[in-house]
This record gives C-alpha cells, structure tokens and sequence, in this order.
C-alpha cells in the first residue's frame, strides 16, 4: 500500500460524506455524513504521518487523535440539537426545520 | 526567541488559565445561588473577564521585549497582534453579559452555563487570535463553534432558537470538517504544523527547479480553498454566509450582538495570522493567485450581502446582511496581504485592526437598541420601530448615529474605519475592488436610512413614551460617545503623523 492508496481512500470518504450531507433527509444521515468528513481527515493524517514525515516524529497521529475528540464533541452537541429541534418540531427533517427564511 | 517549553509558558497562558477557572467558578456557584440570584452568576463572570484582562497586561508588559514570545514549543505564540485582539474579543464578551442581564429574552434559570459558555467561547477566540500550529487552530476553531452552536440554540421552547442551531451547526460542521481536510493536505505537503516552518518548507518545494510531484501549485490552492471554507464561515463570506441570517435572528439577541462581532474579529485574527505566517513570502504568493481569489471573494461577499439586506423586514435579520457587508469589507484589507509589499501589507492589518475598532462600537451598540425595543416594546421587526423619536428620544438618536456610523457617514467613526480601509486598498492598487466598495456604501445607505426614516417620520400606533433605567444610558453612552469621537480622535492622529514626515 503507498500514499496513493490512503489518499484516493479518504477523498473517496470525503467526497461520500459531504454527498450524504447535500442530499439526505434526516438529520442523523447528516450528521453520519460529517463523521465520514471528519474521518477521511484522520485518515489523511495518519497516512501522511507514516509515509511522509520522518517515522520519530508523529505529529499527523496526534492530530488525528485529536480530530477523534472533536468528532465525537461535535457528534455529542449535534445529537442534543437534534434533540431540541425534535422537542420543537416533531421532526427531524432539514426541510420541515425551515420557519427563519428572507 | 526560541519556543517556550510547557512549564515556563504557564505563565504567559494566565489571562486563559484564569477564564478557565473562572468558567467552572461560575458552574458551581450557579448551584450555590437560589435562582432569583442568578445575576449573582454574570457578576462572577464580569469579574473573571476583568481579571483575565488585568492578566493581558501584566503578561504583556513582562514579555517586555517587543518580540513574539512562542508558548507550549510552537503552538501559540503571544504578540501585540494577539494582545489586541485579546482585549477586542474580552470586552466584546463583557458587553455581551451586560446586553444579556439586561433582556428579558433569556431564561433566569439557566444562567449559570449561560454565562460559562461564553466564558468558554471567549477563552477558544483567544487561542484563535493567538494559534501558530495547524492543530491548535483547528482545536481553537472547533472550541469556538461548539459553544458558539450551544449559545445560539440556548433559549429552550423557542422554535426560533433551536432552527437556528440546527442550521448553524449543519453549515459549521461541514466547514469545518472540510478545514481540516484541507489543512491535513497542508500537513501533507510540507510534514510540519508550524505554520512559519510551512512557510520555510513551501518557499523550498514551490521553487522551479524542484521536482515535486506532490507539491504543485495547484494542489496548495486546493488545500487553501478548502481551508478558507472553515474561515469564511467564521467571518460569514460569501459562499459560506448562507447560515448568518438565519441563526442571527433565530439566536438570543445577545448572542447575535456577540457572533456578529466577537466571532467575526476572531475569524479575522485566525486569517491575517494563518496568511501573514503561513503564505505571504514573495516567492509562494507568485505561485498561486491567492490575491484574486481573495479579491473576489470579497467583492462578492459585500455586494450579496447588501443586495440582500434591502427587503428585510426583520432589524436582526437587516444587521446579520449588514454584518455580512462589513465583513466583505474587512476582507478587502486581508487581499492587502497577498501584494508582497511589506509597508502596504502593514498598512491593510492596521486599516483592518482600526476598523474592527469602530465596527465593535457601532455593531454592538445597534444590537443594544435591539435588546433595549425588544424588552420595551417586544418586537424586532422594522414596523415597531415607528415614531421611536418621540417615544424613546434619546434611543432613537443613539440607534441614527449607529446606522449612520454603519453607512459611513462622514464625521461619525464608520467613515474613518472606511476611509483608511479604502486609502490603503487604494494603495495597493485595487482600484476596482475599492469602487466596488464604494457603490456598496452608497447601497447600504438606502436600509440603513429606511429604519431612521420610520424612527423619525412614521407616526406610531402606540404613543406611549418607553421607560428606561440610568444604567441603559450609561452603557448605551459607553457606545455613542466613541462612535462619534473614535474619527476625530484619528484626524488628529493622522494630522501628527504628517506633521512628523514633513
């Protein structure tokens, strides 16, 4: 496996989810498609991590560690807006959560 | 000066330390106090902000040496750039609790997070204003958009409120996850976070004579397009403003005040820092055509956003467009940093360091009316606004001087903020992106004028005179006195300076 490989992987994951995110219609497929987002980052992390930075110096991991915590922040206030929204609309649905417009 | 390790830099991290501690002091005695008390809680908080900011200064002044001071081995680094900005996003923050104890808007009970979230956004927009590494940036971007998500959607059983998070949240997450994308393809084509090692690295693999197959031009525009999304959407430019509007008049009216400041002058500190550092050598900027990028970007961004302002109905939905404008104003001065020459690159940080000075006051003083009609006479829209000049005198004149300061109307503050911005896109010899500026002005006058129009020659439904306390007019002179004075402040600072080159 070379860099290639890694990068043509996580554009596909990239491309994947903000695909998910543009055309599903729940917000928790959207929410699915941002953790593919953020996953296809790490996984570019990593990779350039282990193939292009010399192997005592891990950086890209750390990063990538970190971009897991944030995911899983981002994931956690997500899922609580998802909640409030429910509470207010009876619906998760982007296109029923639409009274703001002008 | 070489980077400081962890220990020796705690010292320099104070003011943060201390909004972090304060940020938990505020959580528990939220507990402690009965609920009736809960201003009890946003005095915590107002004295945490005030010892953070006594902190900036004495940080300040032992750094001593005009010289950067790197913390933590590179990842952030203290400067003048990063104390002003600092003390910008604080006291934005105090003016913030003020306007929120003040409304009538926000649930009593649940103040005490309230309170510690801001805190919290506050101590991510310092680490923003002040992030040299990659990770840190993207750590200080996400600090401030998580909380930033909560404060919008943080009146519970208002529909308003909680769409507006929604959508915030959707549009931030992309953003952002497609930020790190782009800053992990940064990461890869240079093997280094720090963004002046980038740079170092850049100015060698861009070089013509090397043979790079990972490194071209056009994929380092890439990474950078994808990392202008995660900023753009902070400083709400066009195509990632289509959240603003919507979240700015779904959010409590504090909180818009705070987003469409605090969060913006952030945004701000995070792109002159991550450009000047990472990008503005001569030798990277001939490679890509960042400056046009920019450029159009925008141009784009205040022309959409004072097209659009004009129907508005709704005044917080008038100011997230306005918002939106002056943000593509402000950008006119960051495309200064692409031109490559050193005293025009200086001249288009002071011009947009000057004018985010004059935005604070009169952006933040138009939301305080906001708050103030809301309480009073409980509603946003243009409409209620009607003969405010004889209900409210002396709100109605304060909230002219803010709109007209916005426009940019000569003598008030606005139109000195304009005046060195344009000037100094003059000199750098943008002429169209300056004329582009300046028939937006001339468009901005037209919705700005239009809600001092119905202030002063709509007669209202409801004549009764609106009541408000001493210390309404207290903080509101606390804005309307620099509004006004801000720009004849500059003309004698800008008459001394030629007195001293002749």
């Amino acid at each position: 496996m070379s860099l290639q490989h890694y990068l043509v992987i996580s554009s596909i994951l990239f491309t994947l989810g903000i695909f998910a995110v543009l055309t599903r219609r729940n917000a928790i497929s959207i929410l699915m498609g941002i953790e593919l987002i953020l996953n296809s980052c790490n996984l570019n992390f990593a990779a350039f991590s282990r193939f292009v930075t010399p192997p005592e110096n891990i950086d890209g991991q750390i990063i990538a560690i970190f971009g897991i915590v944030l995911a899983a922040a981002e994931a956690a206030v997500f899922l609580a807006i998802i909640l409030a929204i429910y509470r207010e609309f009876g619906s998760i649905r982007p296109d029923e959560v639409d009274t703001l417009k002008g | 000066m070489k980077p400081l390790e962890n220990i020796p830099s705690l010292a320099y991290f104070t003011p943060e330390i201390l909004l972090v501690i304060f940020a938990a002091a505020v959580i528990i005695l939220d507990l402690l106090v009965k609920n009736r008390e809960s201003q009890k809680v946003a005095y915590l908080a107002l004295i945490g902000l005030g010892s953070a900011l006594v902190a900036i200064i004495v940080t300040n002044s032992i750094s001593a040496s005009s010289e950067p001071v790197p913390l933590f081995w590179g990842m952030i680094q203290l400067d003048g750039f990063a104390v002003f900005f600092k003390i910008l996003l604080l006291l934005a923050t105090a003016a913030t609790i003020l306007f929120s104890l003040r409304s009538e808007e926000l649930d009593a009970k649940l103040k005490g997070e309230y309170y510690a979230l801001l805190l919290a956004v506050t101590f991510g927009m310092f680490l923003m204003a002040s992030s040299t590494n990659l990770l840190m940036i993207f750590i200080a971007l996400e600090t401030v958009s998580l909380t930033s998500y909560i404060l919008a959607g943080f009146l519970t059983h208002s529909p308003r409120s909680s769409e507006a998070a929604f959508k915030y949240i959707t549009y931030g997450a992309v953003a952002s996850g497609t930020m790190l994308f782009g800053l992990s393809l940064l990461f890869g084509m240079t093997g280094t976070g720090d963004l002046s090692e980038i740079s170092d690295q850049l100015v060698i693999l861009l070089a013509p004579e090397q043979e790079t197959p990972l490194v071209t031009p056009l994929a380092l525009l890439i990474s950078i397009t994808f990392i202008l999304a995660g900023i753009g959407y902070k400083i709400a430019s066009v195509p990632f403003h289509m959240w603003s509007p919507d979240v700015y008049e779904g959010a409590p009216i504090p909180i818009t005040a705070f987003l469409s400041v605090a969060s913006k002058a952030a945004g701000f500190a995070l792109l002159l820092r991550f450009f000047y550092t990472g990008f503005a050598d001569t030798k990277i900027m001939h490679s890509i055509d960042l400056g046009l990028l920019l450029a159009i970007v925008s141009a784009l961004t205040m022309t959409i956003g004072n097209l659009a302002a004009l129907p508005q109905q709704n005044v917080k939905r008038l100011l997230a467009y306005s918002s939106i404008a002056h943000g593509g104003y402000l950008l006119m001065g960051a495309v200064l940093l692409t031109s490559g020459n050193a005293a025009i690159v200086e001249r288009g940080v002071g011009a947009i360091i000057f004018y985010l000075i004059v935005y604070f006051f009169m952006n933040l003083g138009a939301f305080y009316v906001v708050v103030l009609i809301a309480n009073e006479a409980g509603t946003e829209m243009i409409d209620g606004y009607r003969g405010l000049s004889s209900r409210a005198p002396l709100v109605a004149g304060a909230m002219a001087i803010f709109l007209f300061s916005l426009t940019g109307i000569p003598i008030l503050a606005g139109f000195f903020g304009k005046w060195i911005l344009f000037t100094a896109v003059l000199e750098g010899k943008l002429y169209w992106l300056a004329f582009v500026g300046l028939i937006n002005s001339v468009i901005s006058l037209y919705y700005y004028a239009r809600i001092v129009k119905v202030m002063y020659f709509e007669a209202a439904e409801d004549t009764d005179k609106l009541s408000f306390s001493k210390g309404t007019f207290a903080l509101l002179s606390v804005f309307v006195v620099p509004t006004i004075f801000i720009g004849l402040l500059n003309i004698f600072y800008s008459l001394s300076g030629n007195i001293r080159l002749q």
